[in-house]
């Protein structure tokens, strides 16, 4: 989230697209309610289902699964054409006025640069026109043609409400209506918010889903405001802490990257990520990169990372591609990985295509699986009928489960979507052997090393000189890798302008990364975490709810990276003199000397508006982007592409190219994608409130809740079907079937696509064959393998299937 | 459950006054149907609060489950799809008992004891004092009691009878991730749906309401309903609940009826005896065959 | 029937049982459902053992009731088909509560009250046997609508009313006219008894003398 949780409560608007928040966060959805009870806020619900959320909306617009970039461009072409954006902010704070390099256009579905042999893009002609003085060029009146605010207009021009209608199924007065809603947030004292989860980010385009949602915040100037942003909804208690420490596989603690196999030299490594200011007189925040990696290698490898090493530069593992999970079973499928270590986490139930996962998990040599419960995946080879159709005999892997604890059998902190890291304490002791996974990884550690020691090998070094001063090498305690995070002085830290002056002594637990340094002198396992636990003590731990602005800011309840902030980009919220666009939310402003306020200003706290610092200081040219430069794989302006199963069998914009073009995906799985011959009915997975995942099937009183697997459809296909509620059908993919009890509802229409009629067949997940609800099939046994083009993340939003009654 | 003896206003088949020294203000528990999202949780907490578990079932074909209230399930939500002037509409309801303040129930009960009202309104069930007949269940115009097959004996929501006891709310109240559900005076609690009202009002429910209905004296569960014109929208809420006329009539004017029958009978008899005497056959003259009255 | 001395058969073992067997059930069930009736009558559920066991108990001592009956309406229903002497007889009730046997028309084995109790007792137990089912807990009450179960306990209820109050009446008409408690428990009554309650009958025993 760039905002938080409680800020929910501020906005005028309130769009949840991409995501059900009512069902799948009904915690935080309270702030919804808030809003709407206590400031008059309108909630909008966009989905091609009417969900729970919908149930309390005051606006349901259905879309076509997979379409809301095209429902998302038509936004920004209705607020273009009619001229609700927020002029001062857009000119002001966005890149609105850059211009764009003359190699850069778009044509056909296709941006410049496009290698259809490797399906990637040469990127490099997406970028700004560099001046002689090295900056890029702007043109203040934005009326220069190669603009980004007129290559956009132009961009989304094709976007017109018919279009959009035609793509999406959205009835175009439906539509309309949105937009009005949407418009009436473009002046300063309105905000709207958008809240996203999966529903987004599980499409072969979910990053650009959620870019055009950012873009449409910049063009109504809602980033950075109270009360608006955008707002993605974690699923996992603790899945935002996961993603700032490494989530995807090309990452390092707090968003740093992994070097590619061709950066060997670590001064251009660093160079590359420390950017310098594309614009006079920006920050440029990324310059710091090299403190903050060389912290990172101190907490890591301590005195053995030195200058003379390059701070352990070369032990770093150096990435030939990016490992992502659909890479990963695909050279398990292909014989090429027989070994895996598969910690809190159930891939044969989370990754597409089951039929594959089998087939790849049957050739590993080892499966080790480290979990509280006993996990289908921990299973594959055992035989459940229909629901798990394998042959045990013919399976050799050796699968080892370690049992570990849960969340609630230890210490640690949590980070929730609104970037809050929260200590939370044991509850009750775990069952039988298990322990937490910090022991289990501890145990494999200290043995690997042992072996490393005793054996040599062929790179012992990174293991042998691991820093490991736990007080219980076999047992870190969450304190301690807190502490280990926050990070400490390993010297006497002085002032930079007086040496003098110790900051720090030597060994204090530092108060935020601002003093973090990349002479060696500091070390810190995530800098974004920097200040969670200080001298003062755990800042997680801290429970003040005082609130003096009535915005939410909360700022002695526990610690929200980065430095305690809880608005992200909160100088936006000012205008260029520092003075709030809504008296009413009044975040942070400029008092004549500092910037101070109810958050903590993200912004140089002593750069004066006059300065002309702009407001998006971790930017090189210091503004949100409404043209992406060369950061995403497959544009820098989002653009509909179809799922790589459409019901419409074309793209209505560019029928030649159909789908995204840099979308992740493998030969082989090319072949295993149906058509909408075959499969006429564009299918969807989700949860349902009742359960969490996979885990909950395993606890009494969410079985209770839901027993049975089912699937959603509307009472149309249903009647068509001779499907009755209640009826076991039959659901496939050209992957495998599944089947469930029909839930037959008014709340999936059919939806009128580009002529023909679209029906949807809504498939929740949540069963499997293990558990003490009732038994039932995965539902990924259906879904594609493929992923996003940014993220890898697989397109379990969108496929094709055929339904029957069983 | 029992757990307060002090305040109790009313007690199923009982003639005399119950212990009722202590009084307490009405409490209430109001559900606000437009801030519900059917999460369920209320289900959860009530489950856990009362340590009682229903079994795995199965998918009918809805999202409700369990299908019912049941002995185990004393709160369960009924999901709505309806089609109405503003478009598809899919209405949550949180069913369980409404705590009338004119209860049907306890009307209806013949076991003294077994149901009780407190003077905070909350009608609670003394399940120790229950026979099983069921008659609660045909007493209640909303058709909350359960049998119980295991042990038959009836089960409903207590409304956290032990809980508000010691001044803590109900556990459905506690659990509510929205606040639909709120909890307070009785008063407050009609204060409330007002400002509620107001603000649905503005979105577009011309015939928002609360839903308190007079002909069982009002209820201590109240709703905000934003089509109050037509409370059977919602999975058949009663439109104007009350407690059924032969309902009324066996637990009203048939019992004095039925028992000044009796005893006009019996008093009959025994005026009749004292005044007429006993009928005897005359022994003396068995020898005589005739019979006066009789016919050859 | 045979006479012997002054003494005439008047019910044989067998009817004997069979009518206290009813009487005796019917008395269960009475105060069984009485007790669920009215607060004033609960504590009647203690003679059962415990408020529940009343509960229980009752309606299979209804079901049973209404079986036991139903073998001694198999031996008395020839003699209680009604006549025009019976009709006749009701019409001058007065007459019998006035102790005028003499101005009645000639009463058989049973006379028209008696008749008029077996047909009522008939036609009431099956009603509280209809009703009662529907609205037996936990067996078959569930099978059935909630307004229906509400007919059924006010006709369940009334219908015993009514049942009891005939009852009453007959137990009352047994103690008044007396000889009548000795003929049901010992099986005999004196010529006298019978030439005066029961002529018709008595002439019938008595091969017409």
């Amino acid at each position: 989230m760039t905002n938080h949780w409680v800020d929910i409560k501020n906005a005028n608007v309130i769009i949840v697209m991409g995501g059900n928040a009512a069902e799948a966060h009904p915690c935080g959805f309270k702030w919804v309610t808030e809003a709407k009870a206590h400031n008059q806020a309108k909630f909008i619900v966009i989905d091609p289902r009417f969900t729970r959320s919908a149930s309390v909306a005051d606006l349901y617009a259905p879309l076509r699964t997979g379409t809301d970039i095209a429902f998302l461009g038509g936004v920004i072409n209705y607020l273009l054409s009619h001229d609700k954006i927020q002029h001062e902010y857009v000119k002001a704070y966005t890149n609105a006025s850059f211009i764009v390099a003359d190699g850069y256009k778009f044509g056909e579905g296709l941006f410049s640069g496009y290698d259809e042999a490797t399906r990637t893009y040469d990127r490099s002609s997406w970028a700004y026109e560099i001046g002689p003085d090295g900056y890029a060029k702007i043109d203040e009146t934005m009326q220069n043609r190669r603009c980004v605010l007129q290559l956009l207009k132009s961009h989304y021009s094709r976007y017109t409400p018919e279009t959009v209608s035609g793509i999406c199924g959205t009835p175009k007065e439906t539509f309309l209506k949105v937009c009005e809603l949407i418009a009436t947030t473009s002046v300063p004292n309105r905000t709207l918010t958008f809240m996203y989860a999966l529903g987004w980010t599980q499409h072969s385009v979910g990053s650009q889903m959620i870019r055009t949602a950012a873009m449409v915040q910049l063009l109504l100037g809602n980033v950075g405001m109270a009360g608006g942003g955008v707002n993605a909804l974690r699923g996992h208690s603790n899945i935002q802490g996961l993603t700032d420490l490494g989530l995807l596989s090309d990452l390092l603690p707090g968003y740093l990257t992994l070097p590619r196999e061709n950066e060997t030299d670590y001064q251009a490594y660093i160079a590359k990520r420390a950017l310098k200011p594309l614009r006079p007189g920006q920050m440029s925040y990324w310059q710091n990169y090299g403190k903050f990696h060389v912290s990172l290698m101190k907490a890591w490898y301590g005195a053995n990372a030195t200058t003379g090493n390059n701070w352990c530069y070369d032990w770093l593992p150096k990435l030939d591609k990016v490992y992502d999970v659909l890479q990963v079973f695909e050279l398990m499928a292909q014989g090429k990985l027989n070994g895996y270590v598969c910690q809190g986490f159930n891939p044969l139930g989370s990754i597409p295509n089951k039929a594959k996962l089998i087939k790849a998990m049957s050739q590993l040599k080892y499966l080790v699986v480290i979990d509280p419960l006993a996990t289908e995946t921990s299973c594959f080879w055992e035989n459940h009928g229909d629901y798990n159709d394998v042959d045990p005999a013919k399976i050799a892997t050796e699968v080892i489960r370690l049992p570990s604890t849960c969340f609630a059998e230890e210490n640690g902190s949590l980070t929730n979507s609104g970037r809050w890291l929260q200590w939370h304490y044991k509850g009750a002791p775990p069952p039988g052997d298990a322990k937490p996974d910090a022991d289990i990884i501890a145990g494999i550690f200290l043995k690997l090393r042992e072996l490393y020691r005793k054996e040599g090998g062929a790179f012992p070094d990174p293991i042998l000189n691991l820093t490991w001063d736990y007080a219980i090498p076999h047992a870190p305690a969450p304190e301690e890798l807190a502490r280990e995070y926050n990070g400490k002085a390993l010297a006497d830290l002085t002032d930079p302008k007086d040496p003098t002056k110790v900051l720090m002594k030597r060994g204090q637990l530092l108060d935020g990364f601002a003093q973090l340094r990349d002479d060696g002198s500091t070390s810190c396992g995530c800098w974004l975490y920097s200040g969670a636990w200080t001298e003062k003590g755990n800042m997680m731990a801290r429970r003040d709810n005082y609130d003096p602005s009535g915005l939410g800011s909360t700022l002695n309840w526990a610690f929200a990276w980065p430095a305690n902030r809880r608005v992200l980009y909160n100088r936006a919220s000012c205008d260029l003199q520092g003075r709030p666009w809504d008296p009413n939310r009044k975040l942070v402003y400029w008092d004549g000397i500092k910037w101070t306020g109810a958050d903590v200003p993200d912004f140089k706290p002593d750069s004066a508006p006059a300065e002309g610092m702009s407001p998006f200081i971790m930017q090189p040219e210091g503004v949100g982007r409404l043209f992406a430069l060369d950061k995403m794989a497959e544009g820098p302006f989002p653009e509909h592409y179809e799922p790589f199963e459409t019901p419409i069998a074309t793209n209505p914009l560019h029928p030649r190219v159909i789908s995204n073009p840099a979308a992740r995906v493998f030969r082989d799985d090319l072949a295993a994608f149906g058509t909408s011959k075959e499969y006429p009915y564009a299918a969807t997975t989700y949860r349902v409130t009742e359960h969490f995942h996979f885990w909950t099937k395993h606890t009494l009183l969410s079985s209770i809740l839901q027993p049975e697997q089912f699937v959603e459809i509307g009472e149309e296909l249903a009647k068509e079907k001779g499907i009755r509620a209640g009826d076991l059908v039959k659901v496939w993919s050209k992957r495998g079937f599944i089947k469930a009890k029909a839930v037959v509802t008014k709340r999936i229409k059919p939806l009128k696509v580009n002529g023909t009629t679209v029906y949807h067949v809504g498939i929740p997940i949540h069963w499997g064959f293990k558990g003490i609800a009732r038994d039932g099939y995965l539902a990924n046994t259906l879904t594609p393998f493929v992923g996003d083009a940014n993220t890898q993340t697989p397109e379990f939003k969108s496929f094709l299937v055929n339904i029957e009654k069983a | 459950m029992a757990l307060q003896s002090l305040d109790i206003i009313r007690r199923s088949a009982t003639t005399t006054p119950p212990p009722g020294v202590r009084q307490t203000e009405k409490l209430a528990k109001l559900i606000d149907i437009s801030k519900c999202i059917g999460c369920k949780a209320c289900q959860v907490a009530c489950m856990e609060w009362n340590d009682t578990r229903d079994a795995i079932g199965h998918n009918h074909g809805v999202l409700d489950d369990p299908m019912d209230l049941t002995e185990n399930s004393w709160t369960v939500m009924r999901y709505s799809e309806v089609e109405t002037d503003r478009g598809l509409e899919w209405l949550i309801r949180k069913d369980g008992c409404m705590h009338c303040a004119d209860p049907g129930c306890l009307k209806a009960c013949p076991a003294p004891g077994a149901i009780v009202q407190y003077s905070n309104g909350i009608v609670d069930f003394h399940e120790e004092n229950c026979i099983g007949c069921g008659y609660c269940i045909t007493g209640c115009p909303f058709n909350i009691p359960r049998l119980s097959k295991k042990d038959s004996k009836v089960y409903k929501c207590t409304l956290c009878a032990d809980r508000v006891a010691v001044g803590l709310e109900p556990a459905c109240v506690k659990t509510c991730p929205t606040g639909a559900i709120v909890f307070g005076t009785k008063e407050k609690m009609i204060q409330h749906a007002e400002e509620r009202l107001v603000d649905l009002k503005e979105r577009g429910y011309a015939h928002a309401g609360l839903y308190n209905p007079k002909g069982v004296g009002g209820t201590h569960v109240m709703y905000v309903l934003p089509h109050a014109d037509a409370p059977s929208l919602y999975h058949g809420l009663p439109d104007e609940p009350k407690i059924d006329f032969w309902v009324a009539f066996w637990k009203g004017a048939a019992k004095p009826i039925g028992n000044w029958l009796l005893g006009l009978v019996a008093f009959a008899a025994f005026l009749h005896y004292i005044t007429v005497g006993p009928n005897e056959a005359d022994e003396a003259n068995d020898k005589e065959p005739e019979h006066a009255g009789g016919k050859p | 029937m045979s006479t012997q001395d002054n003494r005439i058969v008047r019910a044989t073992a067998p009817e004997r049982v069979n009518h206290w067997l009813v009487a005796i059930l019917f008395v269960l069930a009475a105060l069984g459902g009485l007790a669920l009736f009215h607060p004033f009558f609960f504590w009647f559920t203690n003679l059962f053992g415990s408020p529940t066991w009343a509960r229980i108990a009752h309606p299979f001592i209804g079901a049973l009731l209404f079986f036991v009956f139903l073998r001694l309406a198999a031996r008395w229903a020839g003699d209680c088909r009604l006549t025009d002497d019976d009709r006749q007889w009701l019409r001058q009730i007065y007459d019998v509560i006035g102790k005028h046997e003499e101005k009645l028309p000639e009463a058989g084995r049973f006379n028209a009250g008696q008749k008029c109790l077996f047909w009522f007792q008939l036609f009431a137990l099956c009603l509280l046997l209809v009703t009662g089912v529907v609205i037996w807990r936990p067996w078959f009450a569930p099978s059935f609508s909630i307004p229906i179960i509400r007919v059924a306990v006010v006709a369940h209820g009334v219908t015993a009313f009514l049942f009891v109050a005939a009852i009453l009446v007959h137990i009352y008409a047994a103690f008044w006219v007396k000889g009548s408690i000795k003929g049901m428990t010992t099986g005999w009554v004196t010529r006298a008894w019978a030439k005066k309650f029961h002529p018709g009958w008595y002439r019938q025993v008595s091969g017409g003398k």
